[in-house]
């Protein structure tokens, strides 16, 4: 048994992070995800980590994979604003093949927006923001406790998959208080790293049996190339077109072949449910309560929450539509996810959505009215 | 004579310095016929033989632009990140492993332009990189369009009708900003930049190495300055020593380059500083 | 053990821009073709400005670890 503790949702994100062997943290301060940088100063020091406090956003991404590229798990931090100026960066790890854990504590937009009041309205940025094709791993926690142990999970999915993945938090989390049990052991996954001197001179091929190419840290004496020119396995660039086709697709097959081991749904109440919320984050908190109102009506309701966004669970989603008369998509924002929605659920059963841009939190009873809809 | 005992056995046709500190089998380099960036990159190897420092150890990280090709053709840990970046990701490898030698070699553009914000905070912060520019007051990669450091009244694609801008002075910037060292080269001074990087490299904090390149394509064809060779000419006949300089007025420095150590002191490095804190921490836990 | 020196154009790695010719003290090079030219053997005293001034590292004084009798240049 761990200790329980009472947190907030971005001191949990730091503690599962170190957790999870994070020893460089580099941001810019921004609400409100600059708790994640005031607790990262403080405690990586202690346990023989690096803080800096970069001059900017960009050089702050850019910092962190430094870090990681010398061999040390490397983190960012950052809100909506933030969130825009890392993603050339961002698209660099995706390429190069960079582990590296980018935190987004969402808040209203678009522009400066509302700075302190909470929004979803990133997630699709988390999927499309930077140019080019690539691929993607989100996930958004809805509690402290998750603040916590999905951070860990990030971390471990960027090392295994040697990929930037986003951590999709919002305000509504990032600022939550509650009571959260710290485990004594976690489950920790290191980079693969090179058995030399099999992998000289070709660090990005793979061998028989690997998921990634396995990774050397500067100064270990691979002095291999890196570059966010499409490249060949030598790590040098190519404007060969079958390189690049075949790189590319090795990009996105890597994370998609092994959606049983990323995705992650939480399903709640959804063996008999006739209608289900969809949501994700800090808005799972309003579903609950929604849920538990309509159940009290006699309303078979349930919740399917996305833990992973990117890859979205579709094929959880795609089974469980077949079963259902409607589903309400609940999310801070305009209009987003429900778009993968629709696209998934097809015509198998009624679509409804509540929204909300106006930096307010959407209430149980407005999922409630929706759900009650016909 | 260079101590190849841990070099693979040569395959082509160069000297002994090109071949243990290159990836021969990407050369010739892409760069024009008289660029001077392959003088200053030959620099870079000379300075690192000199020192005698372990290839496996030293990280060349460079951004975008004609100055970025180097990092593929260097034979060290070498990194070709996002453009004008260079310098913040060269923070991030340093600050995780100070062992390391981080060099990073970037252009004017790159630098001072899209990179000014990380190149000023890095002097501030006194953090052991060793910035060396190859300074060639122009953007060739992109074709010719005027950079900071173009000189007023140049011309560039960008500047048909002359550059109306100021141009930077980065070694100046850089000591405003806080460098311990700051100094400038030539390409044709090989010497005297080898024996700056040398001294960059050693120095404890962080240094630039400003280094005049000359890009005959673009900004020698725009502004009729004559081929690589006239270039060059013209830096062997123009610059003086930041000695000769202090003795001459603002009228007679027109037109010259001023090739020397424009600034050096001793200032905590930043990782160190770092790696003290930590220290600190550690003995304050168990006491 | 000395060693011995000699000049070596790689005439595969020459761009022609003609920085060795112009910069040679002795004025030993020269361009034919396109390419650098070593005017007459006696010519080049091995000082190596032409090497450190290459921007293609294609003409260097070549090293070889030589035999007891040192090879000296007939000038």
């Amino acid at each position: 048994m761990g200790k329980t503790v009472l947190m907030q949702g971005n001191e949990a994100c730091v503690e599962g992070a170190l957790a999870a062997g994070m020893r460089l943290y580099a941001g810019y301060p921004i609400t409100p995800s600059t708790e994640i940088a005031e607790f990262s100063a403080v405690r990586l020091p202690q346990v023989g980590g690096k803080f800096i406090q970069m001059e900017d956003e960009i050089a702050s991404i850019a910092c962190a994979i430094g870090g990681s590229v010398a061999g040390v798990k490397s983190m960012t931090a950052t809100s909506g604003p933030g969130f825009s100026l890392k993603q050339e960066n961002l698209g660099y790890a995706c390429l190069a093949e960079i582990p590296l854990v980018v935190v987004d504590v969402q808040r209203a937009g678009p522009s400066t927006g509302l700075p302190t009041s909470p929004s979803q309205g990133d997630i699709m940025m988390a999927r499309w923001g930077t140019h080019g094709d690539h691929p993607v791993i989100a996930i958004a926690p809805s509690s402290v406790s998750e603040a916590y142990n999905l951070a860990i999970r990030c971390f471990n999915l960027a090392e295994k998959y040697r990929t930037p993945v986003l951590f999709m938090m919002d305000e509504i989390i990032g600022h939550l208080r509650e009571g959260i049990e710290i485990p004594d052991h976690v489950e920790v996954i290191d980079r693969p790293t090179v058995d030399y001197p099999d992998a000289k001179r070709m660090p990005y091929q793979i061998k028989e049996g690997q998921l990634v190419p396995k990774m050397a840290a500067f100064g270990e004496g691979q002095r291999y190339n890196i570059t966010g020119l499409i490249h060949d396995e030598s790590g040098f660039p190519t404007n060969s077109t079958e390189e690049a086709e075949k790189l590319v697709t090795r990009l996105m097959h890597k994370i998609s072949d092994n959606y049983d081991d990323i995705v992650q749904v939480d399903q709640v109440n959804m063996e008999d449910a006739e209608v289900a919320i969809v949501c994700y984050g800090g808005t799972m908190r309003a579903a609950i309560t929604a849920m538990e109102k309509a159940r009290a009506k006699g309303i078979k309701c349930g919740i399917f929450r996305p833990i992973t966004i990117w890859p979205f669970p579709e094929r959880e989603l795609l089974a469980a539509s077949e079963k259902l008369k409607k589903v309400v998509v609940a999310e801070h924002n305009y209009g987003q996810i429900v778009l993968e929605v629709e696209r998934i659920i097809k015509n198998n059963c009624k679509l409804g959505f509540v929204g909300k841009v106006n930096g307010t939190v959407i209430t149980p009873e407005e999922i409630l009215a929706k759900v009650e809809e016909d | 004579m260079i101590d190849t005992s841990n070099v693979s056995e040569k395959t082509v046709n160069t000297s002994d310095l090109i071949y243990k500190y290159m990836r021969p089998e990407h050369l010739p380099h892409i760069w024009c016929p008289g660029c001077g960036h392959g003088i200053i990159m030959r620099d870079v190897a000379q300075a690192v033989e000199n020192l005698g420092l372990d290839r496996d150890k030293v990280v060349l990280v460079s951004g975008i632009g004609c100055s970025s090709r180097a990092a593929g053709y260097m034979d060290f840990n070498t990194i070709h990140t996002t453009h004008g970046r260079a310098i913040a990701f060269a923070t991030g490898i340093k600050l995780a492993n100070p062992e390391l030698e981080v060099i990073v070699l970037t252009g004017d553009g790159d630098a001072s332009a899209i990179g000014g914000n990380h190149l000023i905070h890095a002097a501030r912060r006194n953090i052991g990189l060793t910035v060396i520019v190859m300074n060639n007051t122009i953007y060739g990669m992109t074709g010719g369009q005027y950079s900071p450091t173009t000189p007023r009244k140049a011309f560039g694609t960008t500047a048909p009708y002359g550059n109306l801008d100021r141009a930077f002075d980065l070694a100046g910037l850089a000591y405003g900003a806080g460098a311990s060292y700051a100094a400038r080269g030539s390409a044709f001074h090989t010497q005297q930049t080898i024996q700056m990087i040398q001294e960059g490299i050693r120095h404890q904090g962080f240094s630039i190495i400003d280094v005049a390149s000359v890009c005959p394509t673009y900004f020698g064809r725009k502004n009729k300055k004559g081929s690589a060779v006239d270039m060059l000419r013209w830096q062997k006949e123009n610059s003086v020593t930041v000695e000769q300089a202090k003795k001459m007025t603002a009228e007679q420095l027109q037109g010259k380059l001023v090739i020397g150590v424009i600034h050096q002191v001793q200032y905590p490095e930043f990782t160190f500083e770092y790696q003290k804190l930590i220290q600190r921490l550690a003995k304050e836990r168990e006491e | 053990m000395s060693v011995q020196k000699e000049l070596v154009i790689n005439t595969a790695w020459c761009k022609g821009c003609g920085i060795c010719a112009a910069f040679c003290p002795k004025e030993a090079l020269e361009l034919v073709k396109g390419k650098a030219r070593l005017k007459e053997e006696n010519a080049c005293i091995l000082c190596g400005q032409c090497e450190q001034r290459c921007p293609d590292y294609a003409i260097y004084v070549k090293e070889t670890e030589g035999g007891a009798e040192q090879w000296v240049k007939p000038y």
